[in-house]
């Protein structure tokens, strides 16, 4: 407990300290500003909502982060730094959390932002009456009756937040969380305007209703054509904002996109799969990767109705030893991903990924070692191990899809038989354990090993696989109160590579074109937790 | 019939066309006697630099080059042709005999069966294909012969409506009202005098659907039915090399590209062929 | 006429009603429902959020629900996706797009396709004949997903003439792309069943016999060949005009064009009940009235055809 305590002053110390740098504004010494400071950027699909409390779409999030300002944003790094509070404290046992809020923060129709915009927003995310799709956020948190208040068995004030004054606002847990304070940049949690919202119901959000408190407003909104922030001259820390305008762009097709990058139309765009070496010579300073926090793997059905096969560790792990992960993520995908040993990707902070033997071998080694463990298990020439691989369409999937069942076929004579699946049908099947061998993948909800490792606890809705591990459900339930989290991650780990219910591929790599004249691209936020007010353009 | 045969074979397009095709089939069937990479096969080597190890050339045995993936597109564009060449032929087949008996039975008979018949093809054109699609695919599973069913229930509907206006139009016409009065049964006069005068229509417009439905594939492939990989079609490589365009491997777009325009061609003009052979000229 | 007009009409009620009900039920028989996500939502959730959209309520409830809503507040409900907006929206801001570029590209594709087919079939075996008909097979040849990146690269990437997709309130320079690769492959199979149409009308006995006579052969064209020439295109022309006044999925995509073609299939994707069957109805009662008014079309092309 005293470890945690002081993980968490150490937070708050480097938050203050980020706060001091930042007074001074975000633009090096030297830059000379272009004068047309608009962002525009290509999004795959239109958002599904600028409701803090409903938006569910990574799209969206990125328009309500810069719409709206919660108790706390990420720096460059994904370090906390203080946004609507000025800091927090926390109670010896971990429980009660108590945010201080700044006196200078307005919504943009010059109200105070207060605490009890807090608590109306956060009650209001746990609301049954709204049904948002986010309120296992809620959940997850640990607030106070937030379960009962979701399963509506009580009413949304039992919710365990609180406005002291204006100035504070208190949330207590049900049991104490590592990374709560991380969770206050999340979207979930951010302020609602409660007067407003009661004034036009549904139609609040739209551009001509809506009233934000972040650094922009809404100006414009064209579905699946074009969405348009500009500045919000109320801002508390509007003289520090340097992007004037936010354009984001609905293009589906990524070559189109691509096309309209180079054609000046975009500050930036997603790199199609295999492209980025090509686009690295010839765009050096424009074409970047980076590490995300999202991985990239193929599940065993070890259900009841999976096959038989997979329910021998030697089958599973000669398929994964035969995965030659440099040729994925060199040649197929191409963007700079790192290759995966682990579930959880190496960038999530505090993980330490174990010393397993697979990551040290040579892909040489690897190869014999997996025909060893398939002749062990019985298959070979004249008993070929044989089954179905599923995943969803699309065209990145398939290429990794293809390259692996080839992989498998020619070093370890494995019949493939490939099946792509429309989204929808493709979970339902997946969800079912309609499947044998099925791609996977997930994206950090925080950034904690526990977000990915919780996948394969065997309680855990999303364990599509159904590995049951009482052993690894055991170390995560231990991991939840302990001050020692990551040597127990990193022993879960362990336990994945010895029992192989997946096999990891890769880890995304945010593989962008981003126009040169961008500047202050939180290229090691590795939530790509981006805010607009700390952009900038340089003169070119 | 001899005479229509006579009539086609004096048609040179028509002939040359049929030529094509034949030769089409015949590099389906032959062409991968001289293939060095089979359909599926990657070569690890090719996938280091697509743009510079992936060009057409025949030293690499990838005489077509390959695709972004390092697949021989020889092999791939074999494998594609034939199957889009039966895809298009047999949906097609099954749209001119379903819309044409259904066109036919509401445009002679008219009355309550037209209404009927026509407002079921009104409330078939107005469902979302994506769900017909999904819910075959779960309910026969992928197959080829689901792939074609899917193909078969959308393709006859516009053709039906062609049919049927065509038919308004002949059942008129003094030679069909002579033959009534001359006591010619319902159905011998659709078969003697209807279906014959429908013919030239029917024909080009099913020469129309093979091209659609070589499309139509790729759309029911992507929701899960049908062709799946390693196994391609025209209209998904087609697609694929649409997408890369622009990155210096043309060469992915352009092999497919030429097989479709070819069998494209092949169609208009064998169409057009047949539509002049068949002509009954007794109106 | 009227009266057969006023009866199709009335069968349109009943057709429309089928249609809704046959999706209603193959919507909800697809596996998978608006909120199937990779991240399966806890139980008490997802019960929450079926309450609120009556998805808690058995099936014929909720279809007697929806079809009362419209009937009453002509409300077809909210968006299971776009939380922000509801089905009324969408087709508000949608169909105006679609409609606009989709009526521009079926006059586009008539008008030029209707001209080579007509223009080939008098010049048959000519040079003029194998100048459209290259034009049509070409048209026919190069299918939109084909068209839509060819004109970005071209207009947008290389020459820097045309915006490369987005509508901005319909002004030309977006509307120039979109409809070019909407046209195109319509253009081609328009041209197609014209001149075949022509020419077997140009060989029939009433036109020989009109020959015989004397007319002069513009006359001939004009005053005798070309309605029934027109007879088999008008039904090809029917459904190819629901489809593009509905929206062409591929537009939307390629062009950022914000049309209803997109939504459409997007929905059926996603499960997002509502809007589907909004779309659906839309689409559904477009098909009734322009396969009507094709059929009375007919009448007046063949003053023969009597229903």
């Amino acid at each position: 407990m005293k470890r945690s305590n002081k993980i968490i002053l150490s937070v708050l110390f480097n938050a203050l300290l980020a706060s001091t740098t930042l007074a001074d504004g975000h633009i090096p010494a030297g830059v000379t500003l272009a004068d047309d400071q608009t962002f525009t950027y290509r999004v795959l699909d239109e958002h599904s909502s600028v409701d803090p409390q409903v938006v569910e779409d990574v799209t969206g999030a990125e328009v309500v982060r810069d719409l709206f300002e919660g108790l706390m944003n990420q720096d460059a790094d994904g370090n906390l730094v203080p946004g609507v509070a000025t800091g927090y404290e926390v109670n010896e046992n971990n429980t009660v959390y108590t945010f201080t809020l700044r006196d200078n923060a307005k919504w943009s129709n010059g109200d105070q932002v207060t605490a009890n915009d807090f608590v109306f927003g956060w009650q209001r995310a746990a609301d049954p009456e709204l049904a948002s799709p986010y309120q296992w956020f809620v959940e997850l948190m640990s607030i106070e009756n937030a379960g009962a208040v979701i399963k509506g068995e009580k009413p949304t004030d039992a919710l365990g937040v609180r406005a002291v004054d204006d100035l504070t606002f208190e949330v207590t847990l049900s049991a104490p969380l590592p990374y709560f304070p991380q969770m206050t940049t999340h979207s979930t949690t951010f302020p609602a305007p409660g007067s407003i919202i009661e004034k036009y119901g549904n139609e609040w959000t739209k551009p001509e209703n809506i009233v934000s408190n972040g650094a922009y407003i809404l100006t414009e909104h064209l579905p699946d054509e074009r969405s348009v922030r500009e500045r919000n001259p109320m801002y508390w820390d509007n003289k520090n904002t340097t992007i004037d305008k936010v354009i984001a762009l609905v293009i589906n097709d990524e070559n189109v996109a691509l096309t309209r990058f180079l054609a000046g139309e975009l500050d930036r765009t997603e790199v199609p799969a295999g492209q980025f070496p090509r686009l690295k010579k010839e765009h050096p300073d424009t074409a970047i990767s980076f590490p995300r926090l999202c991985n990239y793997y193929y599940t065993f059905n070890l259900s009841d109705s999976g096959p038989e096969a997979f329910k021998d560790v030697r089958v599973r792990k000669a398929l994964a030893l035969a995965v030659d992960r440099k040729i994925i993520t060199e040649n197929v995908m191409a963007g700079g991903q790192p290759e995966a040993y682990t579930f959880t990707p190496a960038a999530v902070a505090g993980f330490t990924p174990p010393d397993t033997d697979m990551a040290k071998m040579s892909q040489a080694d690897r190869d014999a070692m997996a025909r060893e463990l398939l002749a062990e298990a019985g298959y070979g020439a004249d008993k070929p191990l044989s089954f179905d691989m599923m995943y969803n369409t699309s065209e990145a999937h398939k290429k990794v899809a293809v390259a692996l069942s080839q992989m498998w076929k020619q070093k370890l004579g494995v019949k493939v038989n490939l099946a792509n699946m429309e989204w929808k049908v493709f979970l339902e099947t997946r969800g079912n354990q309609d499947f044998q061998l099925a791609r996977g993948a997930w994206c950090g909800d925080y950034n904690e090993a526990s977000t990915f490792l919780d996948l394969l606890d065997s309680e855990s809705g999303y364990n599509d696989g159904k590995f049951n591990s009482p052993e690894l459900d055991g170390l995560l339930e231990k991991a939840k109160a302990s001050a020692n989290a990551s040597e127990l991650y990193t022993q879960v780990e362990e336990i994945i590579a010895a029992e192989m219910p997946v096999i990891p591929v890769y880890h995304y790599a945010g593989v962008y074109m981003m126009d040169s004249d961008v500047g202050n691209w939180p290229v090691n936020n590795v939530e790509q937790n981006w805010y607009s007010k700390n952009l900038y353009k340089v003169a070119q | 019939m001899r005479d229509a045969r006579d009539r086609f074979f004096r048609n040179k397009a028509a002939i040359v066309c049929m030529v094509i095709l034949a030769l089409i089939i015949l590099f389906v069937l032959l062409g991968p006697q001289f293939a060095k990479w089979n359909n599926e096969e990657i070569d690890w080597a090719a996938l280091g630099d697509i743009a510079v190890l992936g060009v057409p050339s025949i030293e690499s045995g990838h005489y077509f080059g390959t695709d972004p993936l390092g697949r021989d597109i020889y092999s791939r564009t074999i494998q594609a042709t034939g199957t889009s060449l039966m895809v298009g032929l047999i949906g097609t087949a099954m749209a001119m005999i379903v819309g044409t008996l259904w066109g036919v039975l509401a445009g002679y008979f008219g009355g309550r069966l037209d209404s009927i018949l026509m407002r079921i093809v009104d409330i078939l054109l107005a469902i979302p294909l994506t769900l017909v699609v999904i819910l075959i695919l779960v309910v026969a599973g992928r197959s080829f012969v689901t792939l074609f069913i899917a193909l078969g229930a959308v393709s006859w509907l516009t053709m039906s409506r062609i049919v049927r206006a065509q038919t308004l139009a002949l059942k008129n016409r003094e030679f069909i009202e002579a033959a009534r009065a001359g006591g010619v049964s319902e159905v011998m006069i659709i078969f003697r005098h209807i279906l014959p005068n429908l013919m030239g229509v029917v024909i080009v417009y099913a020469s129309l659907l093979v091209p659609e439905m070589i499309f139509a594939e790729s759309l029911i492939s992507f929701l899960g039915l049908g062709i799946s990989e390693p196994y391609t079609s025209l209209g998904a490589l087609i697609s694929e090399g649409a997408g890369t365009m622009a990155y210096g491997t043309l060469w992915q777009l352009a092999f497919p590209l030429f097989f479709y325009i070819a069998i494209v061609i092949t169609m208009f003009f064998i169409g057009d062929g047949l539509r002049d052979a068949l002509d009954p000229k007794d109106r | 006429m009227l009266s057969y007009t006023i009866r199709r009409l009335l069968i349109a009620i009943p057709t429309i009603l089928i249609l809704v009900v046959a999706c209603f039920f193959l919507m909800h028989a697809a596996p998978g429902g608006p909120f199937t996500s990779e991240r399966p939502l806890p139980p008490e959730v997802l019960a929450n959020i079926e309450a609120r959209y009556g998805l808690d309520q058995p099936l014929w409830k909720q279809l007697w629900d929806y079809l009362s809503n419209i009937v009453l507040h002509f409300d077809f409900g909210p968006s299971f996706v776009f939380k922000d907006r509801d089905v009324n929206d969408i087709i508000s801001q949608g169909f105006p797009i679609s409609l606009t570029y989709g009526f521009l590209s079926f006059l586009v594709a008539t008008i030029v396709g209707v001209t080579l087919g007509v223009v080939a079939a008098i010049r048959h075996n000519t040079w003029i004949d194998y100048i459209a008909v290259s034009l049509g097979i070409a048209a026919q040849a190069l299918p939109n997903f084909i068209m839509g990146p060819i004109l970005i690269l071209t207009f947008t990437l290389w020459l820097g003439w045309l915006p490369g997709g987005g509508w901005n309130g319909g002004q030309w320079q977006y509307l120039v792309m979109p409809v070019i690769a909407l046209s195109t492959s319509y253009m081609g199979s328009i041209s197609r069943i014209t001149r075949s149409s022509m020419l077997e009308v140009l060989n029939s006995n009433f036109i020989r016999t009109a020959r015989a006579k004397g007319l002069p052969e513009r006359k001939i064209i004009w005053r005798h060949a070309m309605k029934p020439t027109l007879l088999p295109v008008i039904s090809y022309l029917g459904p190819v005009f629901v489809y593009v006044l509905t929206g062409s999925v591929f537009v939307d995509i390629y062009f950022s064009t914000g049309g209803l073609g997109k939504s459409y299939v997007n929905s059926a994707l996603t499960r997002d009940y509502a809007v589907l069957l909004g779309v659906t109805i839309l689409y559904g009662t477009l098909t009734v009235v322009v396969n009507l008014i094709t059929d009375l079309a007919y009448a007046w092309f063949d003053p023969k055809i009597r229903y």
